[in-house]
């Protein structure tokens, strides 16, 4: 590499290739861009480590069934823990249905009309929205406006509002899965007379499920990790009960969640409650690591089996 | 022989294929119907958005005048005797924003050059999915991390900091959107046609000058509506500068004092209890108000920068 230089130098006379410098800056440029990189990594470790540190030690059988309480020693994380539960499975009834039927309305059925333009704008457009904005709309509609359905801030309201949180999320994945389907699938089954819908049920839809399940569950893994907009419906209250799964249990107008429960232990200034909102990370974030690894897991299946 | 493949051609074949077709037509039908409906819904959240902020925004422009909203320098929304300048809060959304792109654009950048340009494939496959484990964290668990890990740390350098302060609330916060700007800036980069890049070393250019002289050029669409978004991400979140940016409203620049960010005010009053038709209540909406019309304008920009510049390769 450096005769080339030299010749290219002796040749000639105004051009000055200077590659020596040139590639010292070029490798300081490679340098500072890995660096760049691991920065990233190494937080990401620095945290990890230091919650694990600080929440192992508290970390027991007790604690995950044990309700909150004003003695650190004693408190635990059930109702926080099944709110989450709550949460997520009203979250995923309402959004599943909606967002993949409104995927394949997009892809499947108006593709091109105007209607189906706007509608595409829209969904990107919301979800670009803060998700505390979000919150402000659930305590205005579900909170207040269908309060006597919802019963007020109530579970049912958190649950909702996130459901329309992370409808853009299961929207857009579920077109992306359903791009992917050959054009050649549709062509052979409205050939054979079957209706548009008739083709996509029988043989386009299986085809994009595992697409539509990895989004899917991302988004209900974003769902469950998401504080503001369930302290603003929820308005972050001390709920030592464990919730129901009855129309009254759903109704109740206070409720927990795991991230509410956090956020409630690290705003005190006690040192006791940082301690265990480290442990409440922890199962925290165990719950997110098993969705995505199943998320990762029906990904690596279904494509390798295509 | 054409005739006997009809079902209406008689004999045993007839019960074999039965083709509803008014069935198949109904259920097309109503399919589309229903799927339409649920496509609805994401208007409908739109417009509830706009409603929801419109209506109570302006229910609190008939008590508070605009002229006070826009230029009172002190934010006392829930004394006795309340001011309502929302530069106040503006100001500790900026700081704390500011502070985050300072750390997240660079780095977001470099990590999405590095990621794309310079990262062998085995090197990659195993950062990738770490940027996106960063990514996937909760926002209450960065909260933690600022208020619990960075913030004694910091303090440790900068005595005279105060326990809730904007640089360790932005510091984090900046960690916290570098994946955002990562991925999305790789995704363009990674998109560059290599012709291009082969055509640039053939003039002699060296690995870095093609890169910063090529490639970003080329991939600047997707570049900046990447950092757009990260923007907006800062300017929305929430968990971070609520634990560890503090809840006191302060107009200042100083990174080291307690300051609050609109979204932080949002929490404080709705973790209290404000009762529906209250000005604190009102005040809340107003604020989401200014919250989602920077975004809305942020995204604008976007929308149209990508249209603009936008190159398209075969």
């Amino acid at each position: 590499m450096v005769s080339p230089q030299k010749s290219a130098k002796s040749n000639s006379g105004d051009y000055q290739p200077q590659l020596q410098k040139r590639y010292k800056i070029d490798r300081a440029f490679q340098i500072i861009s890995w660096m760049a990189t691991l920065s990233g990594i190494v937080v990401l470790a620095v945290l990890v480590t230091g919650i694990l540190i600080q929440g192992i030690p508290n970390l027991s059988f007790d604690f995950l069934v044990s309700p909150p309480s004003r003695k650190p020693e004693q408190a635990g994380i059930w109702p926080a823990f099944l709110g989450s539960i709550i949460l997520l499975i009203i979250t995923a009834a309402v959004s599943i249905p909606i967002g993949v039927g409104t995927g394949i309305f997009l892809q499947e059925f108006a593709k091109d009309n105007k209607i189906a333009q706007v509608i595409e704008i829209n969904i990107s457009n919301l979800a670009a929205v803060p998700s505390i904005i979000y919150g402000l709309l659930g305590l205005f509609a579900f909170g207040r406006l269908f309060g006597f359905i919802t019963g007020g801030r109530s579970i049912l309201s958190g649950g909702l509002t996130l459901a329309l949180l992370i409808l853009p999320v299961i929207i857009v994945a579920t077109r992306e899965a359903l791009k992917s389907v050959p054009d050649s699938i549709r062509m052979a089954g409205m050939a054979l007379g079957a209706t548009r819908w008739q083709t996509v049920r029988t043989h386009v839809l299986p085809l994009a499920i595992p697409g539509i399940m990895t989004g899917t569950i991302l988004a209900l893994s974003r769902a469950i990790g998401e504080t503001a907009p369930i302290i603003v419906v929820g308005a972050a209250a001390f709920v030592p009960f464990a919730p129901t799964l009855t129309i009254e249990g759903l109704q109740e107008p206070a409720f927990t969640a795991l991230p509410i429960q956090i956020f409630n232990w690290v705003s005190r200034p006690q040192e006791e409650f940082h301690a265990i909102a480290a442990s409440a990370i922890i199962v925290l974030m165990i719950v997110l690591l098993v969705m995505n690894a199943t998320a990762i897991f029906v990904r690596n299946r279904f494509q390798s089996s295509r | 022989m054409t005739q006997s493949v009809f079902p209406d051609a008689g004999g045993s074949q007839s019960d074999l294929w039965k083709p509803n077709r008014a069935a198949s037509k109904m259920s097309q039908k109503a399919v589309v119907i229903l799927f339409g409906a649920f496509a609805m819904v994401s208007v409908l959240t739109t417009f509830g958005i706009v409603f929801t902020l419109l209506f109570e925004t302006i229910e609190f422009f008939l008590e508070v005048s605009p002229i006070e909203f826009f230029t009172a320098t002190r934010w006392t929304p829930l004394f006795a005797n309340p001011e309502f300048g929302i530069i106040v809060l503006l100001c500790g959304t900026f700081l704390t924003s500011a502070i985050g792109l300072l750390i997240a654009i660079p780095l977001g950048l470099l990590s999405a050059v590095c990621l794309s340009e310079y990262a062998p494939r085995r090197a990659r496959a195993f950062l990738k999915p770490a940027l996106e484990v960063l990514a996937g964290v909760p926002t209450v668990v960065f909260g933690y991390f600022a208020l619990l890990l960075v913030t004694p740390v910091l303090r440790s350098f900068i005595p005279d900091m105060q326990v809730f302060n904007a640089l360790s609330a932005g510091f984090v916060l900046g960690f916290a959107i570098l994946p955002t700007i990562a991925s999305l800036s790789e995704d363009a980069i990674f998109a560059v046609p290599s012709s291009l890049r082969q055509g640039c070393y053939a003039l002699g250019a060296t690995k870095r000058e093609t890169i910063t002289g090529v490639v970003l050029p080329a991939a600047l669409s997707g570049i900046v509506s990447s950092v757009i978004l990260g923007v907006s991400r800062a300017v929305g979140e929430t968990m971070i500068v609520t634990l560890a940016a503090g809840q006191s409203p302060t107009l200042t620049l100083d990174p080291r004092v307690s300051i609050q960010t609109m979204t932080a005010f949002i929490v404080q009053v709705t973790k209290g209890d404000a009762p529906y038709g209250s000005i604190a209540f009102k005040t809340l909406f107003a604020v989401g108000m200014t919250l989602f019309v920077i975004t809305l304008v942020l995204n604008l920009i976007s929308y149209w920068f990508v249209r603009k510049y936008q190159e398209k390769y075969e």
